[in-house]
């Protein structure tokens, strides 16, 4: 083709209102690409397994359960009625909490917080022969044999914690195994809120 | 988890046949599959061996329960297999839920009671339909919206384009613009004149 040839000639001459449109027509989808990322970025920092709770502001879920170590005495929630504490959800068979229990164990070396431990549908036996060998940093362990109680409590998975204040109302709920990071920067700061109320 | 289910599993599976010819006899491929069911078998049994407390097997529900039964579970979500529905988990709460909605059933509750004992415990997430509230407006009805959006936007595009026909019809061509086109037109037979 000769190069001379003027086929630029054959664009229309820009108006300000054409360049106005091109101008929208080139943001619009970039704008929505935009907004479509962030939505995508974000979403990459969301944890699907962390179902909040309804029952967060609620009072505890009443229960009477037999203890772990004691099985012909029952433990309500009423029985800690204007303390804080924690209501930990584990099984033997949950090797999650073998992670988080290191950490609990410093919790009860200290005495910061009464934990009252949920034995979720598992094997009496077997749940002690497991609090010997790891440590037991439970005030007490109650026996929810048939999951009963832990459905009751909206409890989908183990570890599972509850921070209780001292009215009995559920005030924060932890999905997944504790750690230094959530203990320093979540719990801790809280029970000490609460206990200050 | 059902064995012969398993079983039937293994042996339809289109895996089973690129791996016959490397086997000796038919006897031998036999025992290796049987080797693997087996090993199936035992890691299933071993992982609910976890399933710590047996829970007491109930009586078959009747027909017309077992059928609002499905309905009703196929309209709860398992919280540990996120993307299952009660009925399908094989997970052990979904299990512990399934026997607790039929109990509830079977204590005449009505399935908007089951709900809502379910949803006060595990949230709305518990639904697999979610309810209409404003958290979710933009999850019901944002797709309309979208739709609404593209149909005005494809309606204006083309009403423009018929009030307005294209631009070298309008105006008049220039003098090079002439030229251009008749040069562009004389090359495309070149072009064609090559080819053949």
């Amino acid at each position: 083709m000769n190069a001379e040839s003027p086929v630029t000639a054959a664009v229309p001459v820009p108006t300000a209102q054409n360049r106005a449109r091109r101008v929208w027509a080139y943001f619009l989808p970039i704008a929505f690409f935009a907004v479509l990322i962030w939505f995508f970025y974000k979403g990459l920092f969301l944890n699907p397994r962390e179902v909040p709770s309804p029952l967060i502001g609620r009072p505890v879920p009443q229960f009477s359960l037999a203890q772990l170590h004691a099985p012909q005495q029952k433990f309500t929630p009423t029985d800690m009625k204007g303390q804080v504490w924690l209501l930990n959800v584990w099984g033997s068979w949950c090797v999650a909490c073998r992670y988080e229990h290191p950490f609990l164990n410093e919790l009860a070396k200290q005495q910061i917080v009464p934990v009252i431990g949920l034995n979720w549908k598992d094997e009496p036996s077997v749940a002690k022969a497991w609090l010997t060998k790891y440590g037991d940093p439970y005030r007490l362990s109650v026996s929810d044999l048939d999951g009963r109680v832990a459905i009751d409590w909206g409890v989908y998975g183990a570890p599972e914690t509850f921070v209780v204040d001292k009215a009995g109302t559920i005030r924060h709920k932890l999905t997944g195994p504790i750690d230094a990071k959530i203990l320093n920067e979540t719990l801790l700061p809280m029970i000490r809120e609460l206990k200050a109320r | 988890m059902n064995t012969d289910k398993l079983n039937t599993n293994l042996t339809n599976s289109p895996i089973g046949a690129p791996f016959q010819p490397f086997l000796a006899g038919k006897e031998r491929w036999v025992r290796s599959l049987t080797l693997c069911v087996s090993v199936f078998i035992c890691g299933f049994a071993s992982l609910s061996s976890h399933a710590q407390v047996p829970t007491p097997q109930m009586p078959l529900p009747s027909p017309e329960l077992a059928k609002r039964l499905k309905v009703l579970e196929s309209e709860l979500r398992c919280l540990v297999c996120q993307n299952e529905t009660l009925a399908e988990s094989p997970a052990g709460l979904a299990s512990d839920l399934r026997r607790e909605v039929r109990s509830l059933v079977e204590q005449g509750k009505t399935d908007a009671e089951i709900k809502s004992y379910l949803q006060a415990r595990y949230g709305d997430f518990v639904l697999y339909r979610p309810p209409v509230v404003t958290k979710t407006y933009l999850l019901w009805f944002g797709p309309f919206g979208l739709l609404i959006v593209a149909g005005l936007s494809a309606w204006w595009v083309t009403r423009r384009r018929v009030a307005m026909p294209s631009t070298t019809t309008r105006v008049p061509e220039t003098d090079s613009q002439q030229r251009a086109r008749q040069l562009l037109e004389s090359d495309d037979r070149v072009v064609e004149g090559n080819h053949k």
